[in-house]
């Protein structure tokens, strides 16, 4: 019998019911009092030379307030970056200034150069469009290749376009370079990881208000982790102190990574405010988010992999290039390198392994994590390069994986990569795979597809993700300026009902039903007696928020930590209600029992007692029954699994059709089977969408030519298969309380190379020497590989 | 200046807009109906979809003057008295949301679509859909919701 409550059942979600019946609090629901609208006049070339900026005529239209330049941002610090990367030579990573509003040049489409603020919204885009910018437009670098030959300089000050160049782990190289040289075989892949847009559904808003009598700044803002956004925009932009800074993420449509960064219209509406002292409103047109929104991926890389004569992994050696567009977004740094060369190993026993990232600034938006951040860019090149390699030497893909696997006898692992798995069972979930996918009624199904005239193919792949994200201390001497760790209060009411106060932000994620179903197994209570308090660091305690899959493995692990607490006050609470000691305390299904005995009191007592303290140890136990935990992680979790997908390809026209997929994941311990399955879905839907059709294409003016959804190829409810998903493989981690790893990136890491290693799969099944096609693989794109 | 009156979930409610203002605007910012969304500037999500006239419309392909005087429901209209309305509850029981941003558009087109063809097949489930993007859920408990609507009815229909 499944569950019907607490961990392991699938609670249905609370939260549903507000977005069902469209009362739910997104940014732009919210209207300030008061409230005046901002109007951002940005750039329309990839580069240029800031002249001047025209302002006056815009000033004197009906509504407006003011016009803010540059100029008014002197002085004021620029974006910060949240993370250090130290270059082969031992320098730090170049880091130029990120101004707010543009100086002296622009380096993007969509770089902010002037803001209108006006009292109604058209009165303000109106204004905007009577600001005259002069500009001198400069040679757009767009190429990472050639950016790298500096010609053209995004960066004067920085004198390179080279933002770092990265070798991870440099000790491992020797030993690479010489493995590679004596290997039996060595199979070289060159590939291409396509530019993407998070296009998370709600575009950001961002809301500054400010109280002159208390001095008190808050920003609304479409955040995933609204204590980052004030540590980062007080202390480095515009110098608040925390107590007089309030930063509110209500409800959020979707972040995917996009949502985590502090952004510039954030820190210009809270500056503005304070201005204008009245409340100042930003929301994005789509056309805005395309823009202006971090991107994700755009790597390429070139893969070697050594084997012998066996098909054992003797080494592998990787060289990227990674686009960090013209400025460093917040976390831009750490994804091609601690999030992606920590990775190589895969789930592999490969002795020798040497990672190489370039990291190049061109005239292009920003690029950041998105959903898997560097996980997704090293599986790709592991698992592509596998497969080409069973190809060349006539191995079958999945005996070549199987062969290699880190066997579960060998956990706790230490790759050569820094990383040591704690726990994991790689051939469990192929096991699982190949009955999940009916490996074996391939053959049949490929007939099948021949008759109707389509070439038909399986692709196999695994991966491995660290998440959990992560332990302070080793994350600091990687470069991190902040630590990782997650906080939770667990606020025990008086009548037993039970608030939980938390650091992580939901956004699509379930928190306000996963949470409590942690609780109410703790507490023997029901769920519907828990509710939980997220998204505002005037009542959560500070924490960082939800990404890299981090927030039932820290978030609930905190949760745990203070819980433990809450029983341990507790149970000293019951003890001198039954004059008993606290050591013999048991306490099961929302009871405490004296041990041995049949004397019991109710958590309801125990409570009602914490805050009603008459006949209370009060000079050994303080009153109330709240408690905060924060808790560090000791390492990364590292959920893993394997996919596989049979595509149909259309040799007229290269139309690929995903006609099934199929995901088993190891994800420890699941809190919520159905939310996990759906987080799944959506990372493999994003995944397809990667490999088959989304792609951020600039032109060679550095013009964004598929910045809408006309041009950008979102996938659609019949771009997607249904989609086999099985988590009933469970290694539980090993060093975190509820022995969960996380579950919300893993569809988008692993299915890629799964859909790519199917549809070369077809190609070959199909009679045509084709090794590899970069995504997205587009009808254009396959019906020319199959056309030479 | 133009004034315009609807009736919004039955409730007569009316405004003075400019000639530009579109009506998912007017629904949001001048109404308060916020559950109405606005996800992009090209009519390609479908986060704005509403009945106008008993038909499904993105909300923001029309001025709100080319409404005027007419009945509109939104998601805000679509729950029974004190419980969900059986798509909505559909949705929850199949999790067919995860953010939210874009379930009061698929909400609403699949109760057009299931007025239209009231036992859709899976694949005129998601061709339908073709309007309405998703980025959180990979649509597959979407369809699955709607489906269940289509058996709930016909079973109930039958009994
Ligand atoms: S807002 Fe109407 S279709 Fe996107
Ligand atoms: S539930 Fe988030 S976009 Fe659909």
């Amino acid at each position: 019998m499944p569950k019907d409550y607490g961990i392991g059942a699938s609670s249905k979600r609370r939260e549903d019911v507000r977005f069902l019946t469209g009362s739910g609090r997104y940014t732009d629901d919210i209207n300030v009092p008061g409230q005046a609208f901002v109007s951002f006049v940005r750039s329309e070339v990839a580069h240029g030379k800031l002249n001047s900026v025209e302002t006056e005529e815009a000033s004197a239209m009906p509504g407006v307030l003011r016009v803010f330049t540059g100029a008014d941002f002197e002085g004021v610090g620029g974006l910060p970056c949240g993370w250090q990367i130290t270059d082969r030579n031992g320098e730090p990573m170049k880091e130029p200034a990120h101004p707010i509003l543009a100086q002296g040049k622009v380096r993007h489409v969509g770089d902010p150069i002037a803001a209108v603020v006006a009292e109604s919204e058209a009165q303000a885009r109106d204004a905007a469009e009577a600001v005259a910018v002069d500009v001198q437009e400069l040679p757009a670098v767009l190429d990472m290749k050639s950016a790298l030959e500096d010609e053209g300089l995004v960066h004067e000050d920085a004198g390179t376009n080279l933002c770092f160049d990265w070798g991870f782990v440099e000790d491992n190289k020797d030993a690479v370079d010489a493995a590679l040289a004596g290997a039996h075989h060595v199979t070289t892949l060159e590939l291409t990881n396509n530019r993407l847009v998070a296009n998370a559904m709600e575009p950001r808003v961002a809301i500054g208000d400010y109280d002159a009598a208390t001095d008190v700044s808050t920003l609304f803002t479409t955040s995933q982790n609204p204590h980052v956004i004030r540590l980062l925009m007080g202390a480095f932009v515009l110098s608040i102190p925390e107590h007089k800074l309030r930063v509110v993420a209500p409800d959020v449509g979707g972040g995917f990574g996009s949502k985590i960064y502090h952004y510039a219209e954030e820190a210009f509406c809270t500056f503005a405010a304070r201005q204008l002292l009245c409340p100042v409103k930003w929301t994005a047109t789509r056309s805005e988010s395309f823009v202006t929104d971090a991107h994700g991926r755009d790597h390429v890389s070139k893969i070697e992999l050594g084997l012998d004569e066996d098909g054992n992994f003797l080494a592998i050696r990787t060289a990227t290039l990674a686009n960090m567009g013209a400025y460093l977004s917040t976390f831009a740094p750490a994804v091609p390198t601690y999030l992606h060369g920590t990775l190589m190993a895969g789930n592999y026993k490969t002795p020798n392994i040497y990672v190489n990232v370039k990291a190049v600034f061109t005239n292009t938006v920003p690029v950041d994590a998105y959903r898997g951040a560097g996980r997704p860019e090293a599986t790709f090149q592991l698992e592509r390069v596998i497969d080409k390699a069973a190809r060349e030497l006539g191995i079958d893909p999945v005996e070549l994986r199987r062969k290699n696997f880190i066997d579960k006898e060998q956990f706790p692992y230490a790759t050569p990569v820094a990383l040591q798995y704690d726990t994991g069972d790689y051939a469990a979930t192929m096991d699982k795979l190949a009955e999940i996918s009916d490996f074996e009624g391939f053959e049949s199904r490929l007939e099948e597809s021949k008759r109707n005239g389509k070439l038909r193919g399986l692709g196999v792949n695994c991966y491995i993700e660290a998440c959990g994200i992560a332990p302070s201390n080793l994350v600091g001497q990687l470069g991190a300026r902040a630590g990782l760790y997650e906080s939770a209060t667990v606020r025990v009411n008086a009548t037993g009902s039970v608030t939980i106060l938390t650091g992580t932000h939901s956004h699509g994620q379930g928190h306000e039903t996963t949470f409590p179903q942690v609780l109410a197994d703790m507490f023997g209570i029901g769920e519907d007696q828990i509710n939980l308090v997220h998204g505002d660091t005037a009542n959560t305690p500070m924490g960082m928020g939800t990404y890299g899959s981090r927030s039932i493995a820290v978030g609930g692990a905190a949760l745990v930590r203070a819980a433990e607490k809450i029983i341990a006050k507790a149970k000293k609470i019951a003890a001198h209600l039954m004059e008993a000691s606290a050591d013999d305390i048991e306490f099961a299904d929302g009871q405490f029992t004296v041990a041995g005995t049949d004397k019991s009191v109710a958590w309801g007592d125990v409570c009602l007692t914490a805050y009603v303290p008459h006949n209370y140890p009060l000079e050994e136990l303080e009153p109330g029954l709240e408690e905060t935990s924060f808790y560090d992680p000791a390492n990364f979790t590292f959920p893993a699994g394997a996919y596989a997908c049979e595509v149909e390809v259309e040799p007229e026209t290269g139309k690929v059709d995903v006609v099934a997929f199929s995901a088993a994941d190891d994800f420890g311990n699941v809190i919520n089977p159905m939310i996990v399955d759906g987080q799944v879905h959506g990372g493999i839907a994003q995944g397809i969408g990667q490999a088959l059709r989304e792609h951020a294409v600039y032109d060679d003016g550095g013009q964004l030519v598929s910045g809408s959804y006309m041009e950008y190829a979102m996938p659609r409810a019949d771009d997607i298969p249904d989609l086999a998903v099985d988590h009933s493989c469970q290694t539980p981690c090993t060093h975190n309380p509820l022995g969960v790893k996380g579950c919300g990136e893993a569809g988008a890491i692993g299915s890629p190379p799964t859909v790519v290693n199917a549809v070369v799969d077809a190609l070959q099944r199909g009679g045509y020497d084709v090794d590899h096609i970069d995504m997205p693989l587009s009808p254009f794109r396959v019906w020319s590989a199959i056309n030479g | 200046m133009e004034f315009v009156e609807l009736i919004v979930n039955g409730r007569t409610l009316s405004g003075e807009v400019e000639g530009r203002k579109l009506l998912s605007e007017f629904l949001r910012e001048d109404l308060r109906c916020t559950g109405t969304h606005i996800g992009c500037d090209t009519s390609q999500c479908g986060a704005c979809v509403v009945h106008v006239g008993g038909k499904a419309v993105k909300s923001c392909t029309m001025f709100a003057w080319e409404a005027d005087g007419m009945e509109v429901v939104t998601i805000e209209g679509m729950a029974d008295e004190d419980s969900l309305g059986d798509i909505q509850q559909a949705f929850q029981d199949n999790h067919a949301l995860q953010c939210g941003f874009c379930t009061p558009g698929m909400v609403m087109s699949a109760a057009a679509l299931l007025d239209e063809n009231p036992d859709p097949s899976d694949a005129e489930i998601r061709d339908y859909l073709e309007g309405n993007l998703c980025r959180c859920t990979g649509y597959q408990n979407i369809v699955k919701a709607i489906r269940s609507v289509a058996e709930q009815r016909e079973s109930a229909a039958a009994a």
